[in-house]
């Protein structure tokens, strides 16, 4: 059993309660336990560095010694927000890196009785942990409902791949780790390459007309590449893209309707799990019919993969030049 | 035979006077004193189009000791946080973060260009300092009554959405360890303004 130490972060308990529904699904069959740390505080997302340096620190921090108090067995901290996780995972690297602003948020973390030694606590991101200790082959083992036929986009968004204070990260621009778990799912996975373009983060708030700009790139795209369904791994992702394309539509004059689910909700799904009991239909632009479909058409795949049925292989596009793929072998690793 | 001189020597110690000012205020250290001027920054950002100067041409300000009209750009108040730039850039400067000084420095002097994106950062922590955590509700409505009311009519089906889908709650939750995060806040307050 794996165990790990949990930040969820504000929106899990909200906006994101799909996100946390379905990832308490997902643990079991995963063999991971999560441990949520004790009244831990928000992150300050971006907003907090913008205003003043050491408080933000300093408010991160607090997580991260209440963490290490909390910590056994050399267990990380894992966070499923893009967001959180970088936030704490960047606190860390700059009070090891800046002797000063160590002393600084050490100082402030005083007064509420806590210390932090940076380097105390290895923060990681809920994506990375499900690749790298749990692994694709447990994640194939866990699937009962392959997502065959399901086109989905694989997108991973911005802070998860980059900055990546911890270099986890090969590929910063185009890694295919998303693809990777997609694809163990059984979904088919399109070539999405605005994969960790951003959504706008909270500039649908403070500059719409940009923030709106970046999601139509986004869902166009998705759209354009023939997915059915946007897959995220970040709560401010999944809000943007799904709450403000109604608004989107409206200034672009266009008609997208693109569903967009966490990865987790996809993996409850191919786990067995009721997709309502890991939160699918809690979206705007619903994504209950298109998961519907594709689960519709597993039974016939089930029956070729026992050779009952024949099966057939699809016929070349005669418009299209053939285009060159890579080996699934080469892909995987 | 008089040579003009291009950079006045009390220019130049203005620059070197404000890169210092720019890199203490990064949180981590910037590599912003490297800088070649490629421009991988200006060519990697989803935002450039919004904004008065590139990212490179906001470092050649620095650099020139335009303190004034550096904090006063819509650059870092642009900027998206996405880090294609910082993965790009040749010389490792921490530009998200030279951003988020620039935006403390703005902050501190009142001199953003406007004040849609201080305010909301500023409601938004005033909730967080006083819950310990985030109030999705209550920021988003204070926000839109005061920056975009015209935009109210078209979000008000999508707040509904939100309550009908059990993704927001009304009131903020607040943790049990509210004095002890505000005495660490208190004491960072100080620590920061001493600085």
């Amino acid at each position: 059993m794996n165990s790990y130490l949990y930040y969820p972060g504000c929106s899990m308990e909200g906006s994101g309660r799909s996100y946390r529904e379905s990832l308490e699904g997902v643990l079991a069959p995963l063999g991971m336990t999560l441990e949520e740390i004790d009244d831990w505080n928000c992150c300050g997302a971006t907003e907090y560095v913008s205003l003043s340096t050491t408080p933000a620190y300093a408010m991160i921090a607090r997580n991260l010694a209440i963490a290490a108090g909390e910590k056994k067995n050399g267990q990380s901290l894992v966070a499923a927000c893009s967001a959180c996780y970088l936030n704490l995972a960047k606190a860390d690297h700059y009070m090891g890196q800046q002797p000063a602003l160590n002393a600084r948020v050490n100082d402030a973390l005083g007064a509420g009785g806590l210390h932090y030694d940076p380097g105390t606590v290895k923060v990681r991101h809920l994506l990375e942990v499900i690749l790298n200790d749990i692994g694709l082959d447990r994640v194939r083992a866990a699937v009962k409902k392959p997502l065959t036929g399901l086109k989905v986009a694989p997108y991973l968004g911005c802070m998860v791949p980059r900055p990546d204070v911890d270099g986890a990260y090969a590929n910063h621009e185009q890694p295919n780790d998303l693809d990777r778990l997609l694809r163990a799912l059984g979904a088919e996975v399109v070539d999405y390459p605005l994969k960790t373009e951003c959504c706008g983060g909270h500039m649908t708030q403070v500059a719409p007309k940009l923030g709106l700009e970046l999601i139509r790139r986004l869902v166009s795209e998705a759209e354009r590449r023939e997915a059915v369904m946007m897959v995220t791994v970040c709560p401010m992702c999944q809000i943007n893209i799904d709450a403000y394309q109604g608004e989107m539509n409206a200034m672009f004059h266009t008609h997208h309707k693109m569903p967009i689910v966490f990865f987790t909700q996809l993996m409850g799904v191919a786990f067995g799990l009721e997709p309502g009991k890991v939160g699918v239909g809690r979206e705007y632009t619903n994504a209950s019919k298109t998961l519907a479909k594709a689960l519709k058409a597993a039974p016939q795949e089930a029956l070729v993969a026992a050779g009952v049925a024949p099966a057939h292989r699809p016929k070349p596009d005669k418009r299209a030049l053939p285009m060159p793929r890579m080996a699934d072998s080469e892909v995987e690793e | 035979m008089v040579v003009a001189q291009v950079s006045p020597p009390e220019a130049a110690d203005a620059g070197v006077r404000f890169l210092a000012e720019v890199n203490s205020k990064t949180a981590g250290v910037s590599h912003l004193d490297m800088c070649i001027q490629c421009g991988s920054c200006g060519g990697s950002c989803p935002s450039a189009s919004a904004m008065d100067h590139t990212p490179r041409g906001l470092f050649a300000l620095i650099r020139a000791g335009k303190r004034d009209e550096v904090i006063r750009s819509n650059t870092p108040w642009m900027c998206l946080s996405c880090y294609h730039c910082v993965v790009r850039c040749p010389q490792e400067i921490a530009i998200t973060d030279v951003m988020y000084a620039i935006k403390v420095i703005a902050e501190k002097e009142h001199t953003y260009p406007n004040n849609v994106g201080p305010d909301f950062a500023g409601v938004f922590i005033g909730q967080a300092r006083r819950f310990g955590r985030s109030w999705e509700i209550g920021l988003t409505a204070r926000h839109y009554l005061h920056h975009f009311i015209l935009r109210l009519p078209g979000m008000t089906p999508m707040a509904f959405g939100l309550f009908r889908h059990g993704r927001i709650g009304i009131l903020p939750h607040r943790i049990q360890g509210r004095k002890q995060l505000q005495a660490i806040l208190r004491r960072a307050d100080e620590l920061e303004r001493a600085r």
